[in-house]
């Protein structure tokens, strides 16, 4: 039996709430953050609409020195680090100048791609034979190490800092991998989270794809659609979110505030066989992956009260559903609550486990559950498999016990984390 | 250009790079830029960079290298400066 883990800080950059407190307020009102962008029609996107979080030059200013700002382009980095302080700050930790840095905390913050704004100024200039004009931030801001590098030296990590890369596995993968730091006694505290920037260079792959809604331009609210008959493909988001696990007893000691306890998890891959693919899910894995999340926490299908699924708003949302069912074992009525925070926020890619997971956490702190937005008319293949009053379309003020929380990604990649409300 | 503009100019320009203040508040011709002004080296070639949009010069590699105080600085500008 390793250490308990805990979260005891959070933070959250999203495009429909920048900051704890305001996301939690978009949750419970079930705000979009999805919006038309001028840029995207200009350059002939079939989807023009995304979600960004809006930075005002005040929150800048607060989590970045004057020098840091100059010439910082990298959207990921800048909302990686205002979900990465707050979630610091937010856990009652202090900023240390002290020559040594705190070896028992460390960060694994990971991303998709990271800087792409700034690497295409960096390739103009390179392509005009400018290359000693790119200044001194160009590798920083474009190494998909950045983040966890920018958030190390600000905080002063001194344990393991690192980023990992699971496409939309990402922020789900980083939170494992930190709480098995701790659980195995390598860390007392991880920094864990996601970031991923936005604009028409990180998208225009999906949108080439043909897989993103391109009937909703001049309704943009209305376009993200996760578990409804009229979902139309996924609404491409950006932003971060950032949570501190803490060693229980070190948290105790400190008398932090613990907003959950995560029980434990699973990460896997269905190795592209089967249904798997480069871009579809292998169902065997999923299951399995569900299943030994259970298994890792010690608990029982039964005992989970609500799902936060990856649900993107594609056709594949009934699968997803389908993979759920088969792993709990559960049907109909006594299949738990489930929401997608998608129908808000689009899909943030690489930062949506992140993002999610504050969301999952907070509905377990405060006491609800956030309605599904845009999901009025169920699909009919979900609604074969689970009650409609498993899909709440409005929010619910519930007490959840346990949680779980699952994302998959590009690659056929998986992961399912347990959070459980915190009981001594 | 008086050297006094050149060296009111280059203070303008190295201020958000200064990590010590003291050094800063020193400044003149004998000043370091990585010692007395605390600058972390990476950001010298922003300087560098600074230095030419406002001066509307080149500073190449082999000037630079020898770009380690305030003064050496101020000689530079002069020297790529147009004359008259």
């Amino acid at each position: 039996m390793g250490k308990r883990v805990v979260i005891t800080g959070m933070g959250v950059a999203a495009p429909n709430g920048v900051g704890l407190e305001n996301f939690n307020s978009s949750l419970k009102a079930m705000k979009s953050g999805i919006q038309f962008f001028p840029e995207l029609e200009k350059l002939k996107f079939s989807c023009q609409i995304g979600g960004k979080p809006e930075i005002s030059e005040e929150i800048l200013n607060r989590y970045f020195t004057p020098l840091q700002l100059r010439g910082l382009k990298s959207s990921g980095i800048i909302y990686g680090v205002i979900s990465g302080t707050e979630a610091w700050e937010d856990a009652g930790l202090k900023i240390s100048k002290e020559e040594s840095p705190d070896w028992d905390t460390g960060i694994i913050f990971g991303t998709g791609i990271l800087g792409v704004d700034k690497f295409r100024e960096a390739i103009h200039l390179i392509d005009e034979g400018k290359t000693r004009r790119l200044g001194s931030t160009s590798v920083v801001q474009t190494m998909a190490s950045g983040i966890s590098a920018y958030l190390g030296g600000i905080l002063g990590c001194g344990n393991q800092v690192t980023t990992n890369s699971s496409a939309c596995t990402t922020g789900t993968e980083a939170l494992l991998m930190g709480f098995e730091r701790i659980q195995t006694g390598k860390a007392k505290r991880m920094l864990v989270g996601s970031c991923g920037d936005h604009g028409p260079y990180v998208w225009g792959g999906f949108d080439a794809m043909r897989i993103l809604p391109n009937k909703f331009n001049k309704e943009p609210e209305n376009a993200s659609k996760p578990m409804s008959r009229e979902a139309a493909g996924f609404v491409p988001g950006s932003g971060a979110g950032a949570l501190v696990l803490e060693d229980l007893e070190v948290a105790l000691e400190r008398g932090a505030k613990i907003y959950a306890e995560v029980l434990g998890g699973d990460i896997n891959s269905g190795g592209q066989r089967g249904e798997g693919s480069m871009t579809a899910a292998n169902n065997e894995a999923v299951v399995r992956c569900i299943q030994k999340a259970i298994k890792n926490s010690g608990i029982t299908a039964d005992k989970i009260d609500a799902v936060n699924g990856h649900l993107t708003a594609t056709t594949k949302d009934a699968v997803e559903i389908m993979n759920w069912t088969e792993a709990l074992k559960l049907k109909g009525g006594s299949f738990p609550f489930i929401n997608s925070l998608k129908g808000m926020t689009g899909h943030c890619l690489s930062a949506s486990g992140s993002i999610e997971s504050v969301a999952s956490v907070l509905q377990i702190s405060n006491n609800f559950i956030f309605g599904n937005l845009n999901c009025e008319e169920i699909h009919p293949e979900i609604s074969d498999l689970i009650s409609h009053k498993c899909i709440p379309t409005t929010m619910l003020e519930k007490k959840i016990n346990i949680l779980a929380k699952a994302s998959f990604g590009f690659g056929d990649v998986n992961a399912v984390a347990i959070f459980k409300r915190y009981k001594a | 250009m008086s050297e006094k503009e050149i060296l009111t100019r280059l203070k303008k320009i190295v201020e958000p790079y200064v990590q010590s203040l003291e050094g800063l508040q020193n400044f003149k011709e004998e000043t370091d830029f990585l010692n007395d002004l605390q600058i972390n080296s990476a950001n010298l070639v922003d300087v560098i960079l600074d230095v030419e949009d406002e001066f509307n010069i080149e500073i190449d590699n082999d000037s630079m290298e020898g770009m380690l105080t305030v003064g050496d600085a101020k000689a530079i500008i002069q020297r790529k400066l147009p004359q008259g």
